[in-house]
This record gives structure tokens, sequence and C-alpha cells, in this order.
């Protein structure tokens, strides 16, 4: 097996601005990728006219009902030749992974400055209610008729049953939600910048019982585009390389359709679907959870990262309460989660805001810097396969 | 109290196909059905072309008694229609006399408080457009 460990890294990062649903429009989502793509050469301090590779996730949608199309973005850019385009198949699951995809491009030498990007546009369609909104399928017969309107009310069934099977309790969720929302409060970028209560937590409706609309990420706008290149070419590059120490996507068919079917085995129907990614990842990267100095982990709702902290080895299966009411995610908390503010009060960039802040955190420059971070965990959304993780590190 | 309702079938569509169509033939006649491994003799839902077991596609299809406990569930503050807001009550329910695949349905009748995890329920149906009929759960008392 070719080991791919700190073969690559990410040498540029760029974003738009973050808005709220449907204020980007009417920008195009070519323009907002473009946008995204030209911050991070200039961060790279490479010319647009070098990218030759994309490798995309969520099968290059961008969100659900656009897409992000390579031949428009060269065309518009001026990006003369393209020796690498491809994506991970499935959603959200994969922006992490989408690492890896780049990683495979360039270790083959099939392309030598990567982009992966994700850009979000909820003017015509939101995505708090696309499944109500998706035509009949045959498949989605078997679902949508009990009326789980959003990916929220679809996940509040698998929070319910690890609330009903570990005794986890609604505090816990609160505790993410409130956590990310004070690591959000000194962040230009956040969309969210006042702080929550305990007491408000517990004042807000039930959208779907147990989640309330702090348990809810943000239904925002907005482009990021990370760059991708070979470790050797990226120490002559403008900053300190982070090295893409593994990357791994996929999972098993025990999770499957996951909230689509649900018909996983008990202890898989309580989880993020990620344990057997996570084992995969640690191993290839040859760490694990107690070498992880910050944890980007997707939060599209509170209980996902909870159970998502139980896949990747942090506390054992069924203690995601008790060790995140414990504080230990706090910035100043043994396992700073989400310095950004995360998808719950930052923004919602499917998955890439997680990898953004990743590298500002191992190349120093984070806002809410954790002290000495070296070794950073990204993750993909708990989704329908694929899921995804990788590990980046500043230091070899 | 807040008695548990079914959702308006007038806003709620159906497509079937060639794995689908036995099921959804069956419930306009109010039985409940699941596919059984016509090899193997395992349950699975929904209805796929393969048996995940043996890879077969052989199937019986096999009425079952339409009792069922309920595995997990929520209570969504609004339906996601336009017209008559009221909570409802989504549920992922396991059929015990079909190797315990699970349905995702709802709960109807009965208060809404009362509804939990573990919670005895038998089949009753909620007429859609097109002629069509989908299976619902309200709870079995046992009687
Ligand atoms: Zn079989």
């Amino acid at each position: 097996m070719t080991d791919l460990r700190d073969k690559t890294a990410i040498v540029g990062v760029g974003a738009t601005p973050y808005w709220r649903r449907g204020e980007s429009w009417p920008r195009t989502i070519t323009e907002m990728v473009g946008d995204a793509i030209l911050a991070a050469c200039e961060d790279a301090g490479i010319s647009v006219k070098e990218i030759d590779g994309f490798a995309y996730y969520s099968s290059a949608n961008a969100g659900y009902g656009e897409s992000m199309e390579t031949a428009s973005i060269i065309e518009t850019l001026g990006i003369p030749e393209i020796t690498f385009t491809a994506t991970l198949t499935g959603g959200g699951g994969g922006s992490a992974g989408a690492l890896g995809l780049a990683a495979a491009a360039l270790t083959h030498g099939d392309a030598t400055y990567v982009v992966t990007v994700m850009a979000l546009q909820q003017a015509k369609q939101r995505l708090g209610t696309v499944f109500a909104a998706s035509a009949p399928k045959p498949e989605n017969a078997f679902l949508q008729p009990a009326g789980l309107a959003g990916p929220g009310h679809l996940m509040a069934l698998l929070a319910r049953r690890h609330m009903h099977k570990y005794g986890t309790r609604r505090e816990a969720f609160a505790e993410i939600a409130i956590s990310s929302r004070n690591n959000a409060l000194n962040r230009p970028t956040a969309l969210k910048r006042t702080p929550l209560t305990l007491e408000e937590y517990f004042k807000a409706d039930l959208i779907a019982d147990p989640l309330c609309v702090y348990d809810f990420c943000l239904e925002t706008d907005g482009a990021v585009a990370v760059i991708s290149c070979l470790a050797d070419r990226a120490k002559d590059l403008r900053h300190k390389p982070v090295y893409v120490t593994a990357a791994a996507h996929g999972g098993s068919r025990d999770w499957g359709r996951a909230f689509a079917w649900y018909n996983m085995p008990d202890e898989i129907f309580a989880s993020s679907g990620h344990a057997s990614v996570a084992k995969r990842l640690y191993a290839k990267a040859g760490l694990g959870p107690s070498d992880i100095d910050v944890a980007l982990i997707y939060d599209h709702f509170t209980p996902m990262v909870l159970m998502q902290l139980e896949d990747y080895g942090f506390c054992a299966k069924g203690e995601g309460g008790p060790f995140v009411e414990s504080g230990a995610i706090r910035i100043d908390g043994a396992l700073p989660l989400n310095p950004h503010g995360g998808q719950l009060s930052e923004a919602y960039i499917i998955g890439m805001t997680h990898i953004r802040e990743a590298v500002e955190q191992l190349r120093g420059t984070a806002i809410n810097q954790i002290a000495g971070a070296e070794v950073a965990l990204c993750t993909g959304g708990p989704a329908p396969i694929p899921v995804s993780g990788a590990i980046l590190r500043n230091t070899l | 109290m807040t008695t548990a309702r079914a959702l308006p079938g007038e806003h709620i569509h159906i497509a079937v196909n060639e794995q689908t169509a036995p099921f959804w033939e069956a419930a306009k006649e109010e039985r409940l059905v699941a596919p059984r491994c016509g090899d193997c003799a395992r349950f699975r839902m929904p209805p796929t072309p393969f048996c995940p077991h043996c890879q077969s596609k052989a199937i019986d299809w096999v009425e079952l008694s339409g009792k069922g406990e309920v595995f997990s569930y929520t209570v969504c503050l609004k339906p996601p229609f336009p017209g008559e807001v009221f909570p409802f009550v989504p549920v992922v329910v396991s059929l015990p006399d079909a190797d315990g695949v699970r349905l995702i349905s709802n709960v109807v009748g009965g208060d809404i408080a009362d509804v939990h995890v573990g919670m005895k329920v038998k089949v009753a149906w909620n007429p859609i457009t097109d002629g069509w009929k989908v299976p619902i759960f309200e709870p079995d008392h046992g009687d």
C-alpha cells in the first residue's frame, strides 16, 4: 500500500464573506467559487493559472440543487489545462475526505495544485426543508410520508435513541451549542455573536424533540476553497505547510443511508456512523485521539457532535454526554472543539469552515488560537456514506 | 393532553417501482406486508432488488400482524405543508414478526406525551393522494 502520510499539504485557503441564507444572491455559484479560489491562490502565493486539479465532495453539488462545474470555473478564471477533476460521492459527509482525493491525485502525478471547494447559496431552496421539497421517488416513499422535513428532523430520531440508550441529557446538547457560541463571540466572520445562555436554550421551542433551534446549524451562504500540493513543493510557498497526515472516507453498510433508512443495528443507529472510518484514519496517521490538539468536528446538529466524539474515541461509547458536560470541549478544555464557532455559530459551508480553521490553527494565525496546536482533526458530516475524516499537522 | 394526529393525506405523494409495488398494492388493501428472501428467508426493508445476505432476487411477500414497537421517535412542531399547524409524531417502528426490520411512520391517537421508546403499537392506514394508503401506527393496548 502506498503510504500517503504527510506526502501532501494545504498551502492556500480562501473564502468569500459568509452571508445569511439567500443573501449571496444575485451572485452565481461560479462567481462565489471563483472568488474563493482566487483568494486561496493569493494566500498560497501562486497564480490561478497554475491550478490544474479539482477534488470535490458532495458529488460536486453546491448544497442541493446547484452544482459546481469545472468547465465553467476554468473558462471564467482562465485556467489553461486541467489534468484531474473528480468528486467523492454522497453529500457533506465527504468534506474532510476530499483532501484524501486531492492527495491521491497529487501523489500519482495527476496534478500539481488541486483545489477543494464548496459554495452554498440557499436562495431557491433552503436545506432546512430540503426533504419535504424533494420530488417523490420510490426509495423515499418509505421516508417522506412521515413528514420529516429536513436533516435536523431526521437526526432527532438518532438523538432520541442515544438519550434512551445511554441517558444522554439535553444539557449535553446545550453545552455544545453554548461552547460554540462562546467561540464565535469575537469573530468578525461569525453570523452569531451574542452569548447564548442555558436558560435561553431551554426556553426555545422544540422544532423536532429533543432538538431546538440552537441544536440546528445556521443556514448560510458562502464559498471556501483550499489548495493542496505535494509536501516538497509546499515548503517553498508563502506559508508554513499544513500537512495532510491522513484522510479517510467511506463507511459501513450497517450505517449506509443512515437517517434515510433507519435500519442500522442499534449501536450504530445511536452513532455518527464514523466509527469504522475513524479507526482507519488513526491507523493511516499512526496517531490516536490523545494526539489531537484541536478538533474541528462537523456540527450540523449538536447530538451528532457528541456521537462523533464517541466514534473518534475521545470518550467511550455512550459517554459523550458526561464528556461534553465536563467542560472538555471548551476553548480551555482538554479537547478544544470548533474554536471558530463552527456551523452552529459562525457559518455553515458544508464542512469547509472546519478545514479553514484547521489551517489557521496549524499556522498559528487563528483568532481563537490554541497554544501550541500541532495536530488537528477535521471531520465530514454524519450523513449517508461516505463519511470522512482528516488529520492535519504542522510538524513532521 | 394533545392528541397525536395523522398528517393530511392530500399533501402526501409517493412514487412506486417494480421492487416496491407489492408493498403499496397491499397497503391499498390495508394489509401490511414485508419482503422476505425466497432463499435465506431473512426480511429486509425497504424493498430492494437483492437480498443483502445472500444476493438472491427471490422474494416472498409476507403478510404481517401489523404489530410494532417504537424504536425511536420525535415530536415535530408543525407539518411540512401549508395549512393547519399542529404537532405530530414521526417514529421508527420495528416489526417483531419481520426480524425487527423498521418502518418510518407516524404514531396517531393517544396523548403525544405518552409516546415513548418501546411503546407497543399496531398498524392503521392514512389515505393519501392517487388512491394510495400509507401505514401509520396507533397505541396497542392489547385488546
Ligand atoms: Zn437471502
